[in-house]
């Protein structure tokens, strides 16, 4: 059968990345900043848990490592849209296009490969009950936002700060440091993101091994309206069509349409909940307000 | 010199855009220092590697597909619309390109000719794909185009890998093109009358931008898009418009690299130099503006190429040069400037074209 628990599993597997950096881009979102870096956050993320994996032999120091070198990398949109007021959607796509080119450039001076490095010494996370702890901690995380977000008084501010920014600034709440606070914290899971993507999925980094997955995430965070739950099943719905997209290359269908797969799922499910929505959808103007 | 003309110079030395390139250039000469070269050494690598008599082909070469998506890029930038989608615009032209080069039952001359407007079509057509998703479905421009890409991608290398794939060949390629069915090249040169076409193109934009009604409109958007609305400018038709000639655009590049050295479409020779994305970071630079997205388009067709010689010279990673791309459009975008009374000469007037980049 098609659809059996196997393909769930692998599913779920692949969503863990996806769902960590769409959370953060969703937190981002929540508070007024559109946050487009995540691709290189993420790319920041898969070679700093590396390197510091295979220099250290800890998978779990890569793990942390990688969660504050994206924090720090996040920094740069944080600077640049909020205190210095420039263009959000500019400084993300700048930040992509810087992650690819730093990457492969200290991938290059560090360790002295082109394209990928892969080492049998380098160690991996370890699975639990099949998956790596990484993606426990991204269910925990879905929860704990919505929690944050609905029920939290940080969560409600943060929603004024997004909403009303003037408003929330006479009240008292201070929309820079609410923004400072999502963009660090955005940071940290796409580090995260990136250290399941490179020692959790496979176990090794590639030039721009992130490919196109910081976007879905964008997307995600459009599809799930900003809200925890809706981005886990976006997220989920693109773990199935890259799972699907597996299972399909197994009964000989060629590579390319299984590499289009989870870029056309997603482009669908867009087309069909925003045609439906377009009233509701959250602002999306590019720049801080 | 009579003050207007002072204010102007100081104005353009503290802009942003003067403050980005040195900061990149700086950052940039750290990285060297860090990895041990002489940075001195490693830029003149960059350019007698680039603007030498052995590199200005080449730098002409890529020049013409770094401006071509530049433009294309340009285009509706200058209206605040950011197409992401240029490597699957451009790859759609090029294999389509191919195709026509192949069947064409026509004689080679008018086959040229009928590749490159294949291509542009083919390239118009998806960039059109992307304008109907934001403008029916509401889906972002930025994000419905850089989605759509990847299939385009994919399907290219699909045909270029299987149905199209020359027999017996080893590699990811067409056949190549019949005799004649080529633009012709400059001498031995691998520059071909493609550049002339590129060139054409900017001339064109530059005309429209200056001198036209829909230039205003186009700008007028660009500056505020509600404003614009209010005087009258259809955004929805604009943004098809615009579009449709960036994808053109962008497949016209496509097209030019099928129809000139190795003469056929090889998955991945036009996605992989990143023409898209430093085509892109030259219209930001350039703001959109007809005459510094050229600059600024051939300034990174020379870091590009002369990243290659630096690495001969110094065993400095070319990826360096998109280092500091990235690194000026990161200064740009967070609008950082030298502050005033560095470059004042004196007059206390702060000039409104700093504002302006």
């Amino acid at each position: 059968m098609f659809l059996d628990s196997d393909l769930l599993m692998s599913a779920l597997r692949a969503l863990t990345p996806i769902l960590l950096a769409a959370l953060g881009g969703a937190l981002c979102e929540r508070a007024g900043v559109f946050n487009i870096g995540l691709e290189g956050m993420m790319l920041m993320g898969c070679f700093t848990s590396v390197a510091t994996s295979w220099f250290t032999g800890s998978p779990w120091l890569g793990v942390l490592a990688a969660a504050l070198a994206a924090a720090a990398y996040s920094l740069i949109l944080a600077v640049g849209a909020v205190t210095l007021r420039g263009d959000a959607v500019v400084l993300g796509i700048a930040m992509n296009l810087l992650a690819v080119g730093l990457t492969s450039f200290l991938l290059r001076t560090v360790f002295g490969v082109q394209g990928t490095f892969d080492d049998p010494s380098l160690a991996g996370l370890p699975l639990v009950g099949g998956f790596t702890p990484l993606a426990y901690l991204s269910w925990a995380a879905v929860a704990v936002a919505a929690l944050l977000l609905s029920r939290h008084v940080w969560g409600l501010r943060l929603r004024g700060v997004g909403e009303a920014p003037d408003a929330a600034a006479t009240l008292g709440v201070s929309p820079a440091k609410y923004r400072y606070g999502v963009i660090l914290l955005s940071g940290v899971l796409c580090g995260l993101a990136g250290a399941q993507l490179a020692l959790g999925n496979v176990t090794l980094f590639t030039e721009n091994m992130t490919a196109g997955r910081g976007w879905i995430a964008v997307v995600a965070v459009m599809l799930g309206r900003a809200a925890p739950l809706g981005v886990l099943l976006a997220a989920l719905l693109f773990g199935l069509a890259e799972a699907a997209g597996f299972r399909l290359q197994g009964l000989g269908l060629p590579q390319q349409a299984t590499d289009a797969a989870p870029y056309v799922v997603t482009l669908g499910a867009l087309f069909l909940t925003t045609a439906r929505r377009r009233r509701t959808r959250p602002r999306t103007t590019g720049a801080v307000r | 010199m009579d003050t207007r003309a002072r204010t102007r110079i100081a104005g353009a030395l503290r802009s942003p855009l003067t403050f980005s390139v040195l900061a990149g250039l700086v950052i940039g000469a750290l990285f060297l220092l860090g990895t041990g070269a002489d940075p001195v050494t490693a830029y003149e690598a960059v350019l007698t590697g680039a603007l030498g008599g052995d590199g200005i082909g080449s730098t002409l070469t890529t020049a013409t597909s770094v401006l071509g998506l530049a433009l294309a890029l340009a285009i509706p930038l200058r209206a605040g619309l950011i197409n992401l989608g240029g490597d699957g615009q451009m790859v759609l032209g090029g294999i389509t390109a191919a195709v026509t080069g192949l069947y064409s039952p026509l004689p080679a001359p008018l086959t040229v000719v009928a590749a490159l407007l294949a291509g542009m079509a083919a390239g118009a057509g998806y960039a059109v794909l992307a304008a109907l998703c934001e403008n029916r479905l509401g889906v972002p421009l930025l994000v419905s185009s850089l989605l759509l890409s990847y299939p385009a991608v994919s399907l290219a290398s699909y045909l270029a890998r299987y149905p199209l794939k020359e027999p017996g060949s080893s590699l990811p390629q067409t056949r190549a093109l019949p005799d004649g069915v080529a633009l012709p090249a400059f001498g031995d040169s691998t520059v071909t009358l493609g550049l002339v076409l590129v060139a054409l193109a900017a001339a064109a934009y530059w005309f429209t931008d200056r001198r036209t009604a829909v230039g205003y409109e186009i700008r007028m958007t660009g500056l505020n898009s509600r404003f614009a609305a209010y005087a009258g400018v259809e955004r929805r038709g604009l943004t098809l418009k615009l579009m449709s000639v960036s994808g053109g655009l962008a497949g016209l590049v496509g097209a030019i690299g099928v129809l000139s050295f190795p003469y056929r479409f090889v998955d991945g020779s036009l996605t992989a130099p990143g023409y898209t994305w430093t085509g892109l970071t030259a219209a930001l630079l350039a703001a959109a503006a007809p005459p510094g997205t050229v600059i600024a388009a051939f300034f990174f067709a020379v870091l590009q190429v002369g990243g290659l010689a630096m690495e001969r010279t110094t065993e400095v990673p070319r990826e360096l040069t998109q280092v500091l791309q990235a690194i000026v459009i990161v200064f740009l975008a967070a609008r950082l400037r030298f502050p005033g009374r560095w470059f004042a000469f004196g007059s206390g007037r702060r000039s409104p074209e700093s504002e302006a980049v």
